[in-house]
């Protein structure tokens, strides 16, 4: 195209016919150019994210994966090729599917109960209060705290011998529990850390696509006779499904990428990088920086255990898009 | 649409373009000009006042620090080292990490060829060894201080178990290591709820350190199912912890820190800086505390070295600053402003240091208990994945502690893992 607008110049100063030429050339430049414009445009101004995407996330991605192919130890100056043999020694190492374990059983004990109280706590500030706003953005407040603040109290609570939560169990007679020595023990606590961080961010979303449902559909729920609890399950969660489908992936991804709340409930040290001597609060992001950050530096090994993961949370995430995609549609 | 599109990616362009110049932008030329030392620290090592002096007297030199928590500065001046570009000039590198350097020292100014040698006679003979790379060849790494061992002791838990209180006494009470997990039958037969140690893994770290040769060979080879040192050291901590002395806590956690305070435990492996930790963690409990001297009577914990990373272009004016900040002078300030206790033995029978103790420890004469144990210390080979190895063998100890594990079952899974680390 750019060599059309030289020759319509060229052509100018030839006598008479070229004029009306010129001018029957100049039209079809003009309408590319308008059907450019009204198509291809958008797509210009919607390229600066996309452009960012593709060097802070798609050559990441993509480097990742050719370092993954390597023995690829960050202080040496030789990363020779190794192919498959990292994912190889991945799979077959059992610590690797004791992290799996665990990132499951958080993710599980995290984000059921944390979706469930989001669902209630949207569905009861939704309706007639006094100080809505002072309520809805209440919820908000645990989202904001910093997950180091929240991670170190969370600790305190469930301190083994000065803990709130031990000493009420003792002064009921329950006995203590070493919160962090047990797997379930620690799996509910950091699920507990979890649940209270995101449960009002969820709810928040929730009741934005609540706000959406049309009144008349409660009141004649109403009129008709049906409960609160009847008007949630029949009429507000079909209405807001896609809003829950997005929940529950964005909370899928997060959960299984838990790295701050396991690392810091260990003390930050040693016990932080392995999540317990027995490994037994040890999730994938926690194995990956095992791997990557000490024990030598092994990038290439770390890589690979990213994109296992990767591919994970896409598997995970699609399976639960199957599985919400069910939920009855209100039409 | 050419020309929109030119001129919309044009901002982006230039941006990147800017971006790629700010980096690229090196130091002017050496010479007399002005040049600036850039000196990335972990914590602060109280080295501000001395760069002002020094500054002062080298008017063609700035100084500028930067400073990150351990974790953060180690990382980044690894990808620093491994990208070839970002790191400053003199960086500091801690003991935990300077044997995975000194492996591979090849991205360090070798300071032996910048006249480091004629100073080795400064340092203590093994501060000055871990600065060496395998082969003795390559220096890379001038010492700032050391930690210095010794043992903490709570008196009125020994005095409530029938045990002596006094330090003296206390030292003699365990000349070696078996005689303390002797004594922390004793207490516990004395008082059955309460604990002798804080956790067991300090005390085994203690033992294979105080070894001639610990979980490296000389030739960087793993040697932790071979050394009868390490074997021995497992088996008396395993005896610690069969008889319930250790009140299993992880250190920095939050019951790790009260449990200072609260005397839930009796005695804890303590290097110079722990006393601060202490002292600032428990501080209801003045005057309980006291200092007694470590068992096997030798004992280094932390310490740090200064290295110049390869891709500095000043490797002249860099090493005479770390020369100078490492002297014994400059040591001693900061010793007398921060507590960091100096490397350079020509300053232990300095009245300034001889004489340091802290009230909180029953006016306890710090000074001299570290200097003692700092000067026993033999030089023990540091392989690269040391830390690693220690916290795998930690882990083990733990998984004992917890109940998970018999201590057989312990001891293979830990030969197990140590062996994948090799």
């Amino acid at each position: 195209m750019p060599s059309d607008r030289p020759a319509a110049g060229w052509r100018t100063p030839l006598p008479t016919r070229s004029l009306g030429d010129s001018h029957v050339k100049e039209r079809p430049v003009r309408n590319w150019l308008y059907k450019a414009d009204t198509q291809l445009s958008p797509y210009v101004y919607i390229s600066p994210f996309f452009l960012l995407f593709a060097v802070f996330g798609l050559f990441p991605l993509g480097y990742t994966a050719w370092v993954s192919l390597h023995d690829w130890t960050l202080l040496s100056d030789e990363h020779p090729f190794t192919g498959l043999a990292n994912y190889r020694e991945l799979l077959a190492d059992p610590y690797f599917w004791n992290a799996l374990r665990n990132t499951i059983s958080i993710l599980l004990l995290s984000t059921v109960p944390q979706l469930i109280f989001a669902l209630i706590l949207a569905h009861l500030v939704n309706r007639r209060l006094r100080a809505k706003t002072l309520w809805r953005l209440g919820m908000l407040l645990p989202n904001v705290t910093s997950v180091v603040a929240v991670v170190v109290i969370f600790s305190q609570l469930f301190g083994r011998d000065f803990g709130l939560i031990n000493w009420l169990l003792d002064s009921f007679g329950l006995g203590r529990i070493d919160w962090q020595a047990g797997v379930a023990s620690s799996h509910v606590a950091i699920a507990a850390m979890i649940t209270w961080r995101w449960t009002g961010y969820n709810a928040l979303i929730f009741l934005a696509a609540m706000q959406a449902v049309p009144k008349e559909l409660y009141e004649s729920a109403t009129l008709d006779g049906a409960t609160p609890g009847q008007q949630l399950r029949k009429i507000t969660i079909p209405s807001i499904r896609p809003t829950i489908i997005f929940v529950v992936i964005v909370s899928t991804i997060y959960g299984l990428q838990v790295f701050a709340e396991p690392q810091l409930f260990a003390g930050g040290g040693p016990n932080g990088i392995m999540g317990g001597p027995d490994r037994q609060f040890q999730t994938l992001t926690l194995y990956m920086y095992e791997h990557g950050f000490n024990r030598g530096f092994e990038f290439g090994y770390a890589s690979a255990t990213a994109w296992v993961m990767f591919g994970l949370i896409v598997l995970i995430a699609g399976a639960n898009y199957l599985i919400t995609r069910r939920i009855r549609s209100s039409r | 649409m050419r020309t929109s599109l030119r001129r919309m990616l044009a901002p982006i362009m230039v941006a990147g373009l800017l971006a790629t110049a700010a980096c690229g932008s090196e130091e002017q030329p050496a010479g007399n000009e002005k040049i600036t030392l850039n000196v990335a620290l972990f914590g602060d090592f109280g080295f501000k006042p001395l760069y002002e002096e020094y500054q002062k007297a080298h008017p063609n030199i700035t100084i500028k620090e930067r400073i990150s928590d351990y974790a953060a500065h180690h990382q980044s001046l690894i990808s620093h080292l491994a990208t070839n570009s970002g790191a400053a000039d003199i960086e500091a590198v801690e003991i935990g990490y300077l044997s995975s350097f000194t492996a591979t020292p090849n991205r360090f100014h070798n300071l032996l060829d910048l006249g480091a040698g004629e100073l080795e006679s400064q340092w203590l003979p093994w501060k000055w060894q871990q600065g060496l790379s395998t082969d003795k060849k390559t220096l890379i790494g001038l010492g700032t201080d050391v930690g210095g061992m010794a043992m903490c002791y709570r008196t009125d838990l020994f005095q409530a178990a029938g045990l002596p209180t006094g330090r003296d006494e206390v030292s003699k009470l365990w000349p070696t290591w078996e005689d303390y997990v002797a004594t922390g039958k004793r207490y516990k037969a004395a008082a059955p709820k309460s604990y002798f140690m804080e956790a067991s893994g300090n005390m085994f770290r203690a033992m294979v350190e105080q070894a001639p040769t610990g979980v490296y060979d000389d030739a960087d080879k793993l040697i932790v199912d071979s050394n009868a040192a390490v074997k021995k050291a497992w088996d008396l901590t395993v005896d610690a912890i069969g008889s319930d002395q250790s009140a299993k806590l992880s250190a920095w956690t939050p019951e790790w820190s009260a449990a200072f305070g609260k005397g839930t435990f009796a005695t804890i492996v303590c290097p110079a800086w722990m006393t601060a930790y202490i002292e600032t963690n428990a501080k209801d409990a003045a005057g309980k505390w006291d200092v007694a001297a470590v068992p096997g009577g030798a004992g280094s914990m932390g310490g740090s070295h200064l290295a110049l990373p390869k891709q500095g272009k000043h490797a002249k004016e860099a090493y005479e600053l770390i020369k100078w900040l490492t002297a014994p002078e400059q040591q001693k300030k900061i010793f007398k402003a921060t507590g960091n206790f100096p490397s350079t033995p020509s300053l232990y029978t300095d009245p300034d240091l001889t004489g340091f103790s802290k009230p909180f420890f029953n006016n306890a004469p710090l000074g001299k208990i570290f200097t003692a144990s700092a000067q026993a210390v033999q030089p023990q080979h540091q392989g690269p994945k040391q830390g690693d190895v220690f916290n795998t063998i930690g882990a083990g100890l733990g998984r004992i502690e917890q109940g998970k594990q018999s201590p057989e079952d312990a001891w293979k899974q830990v030969l197990a893992d140590v062996a994948k680390l090799a």
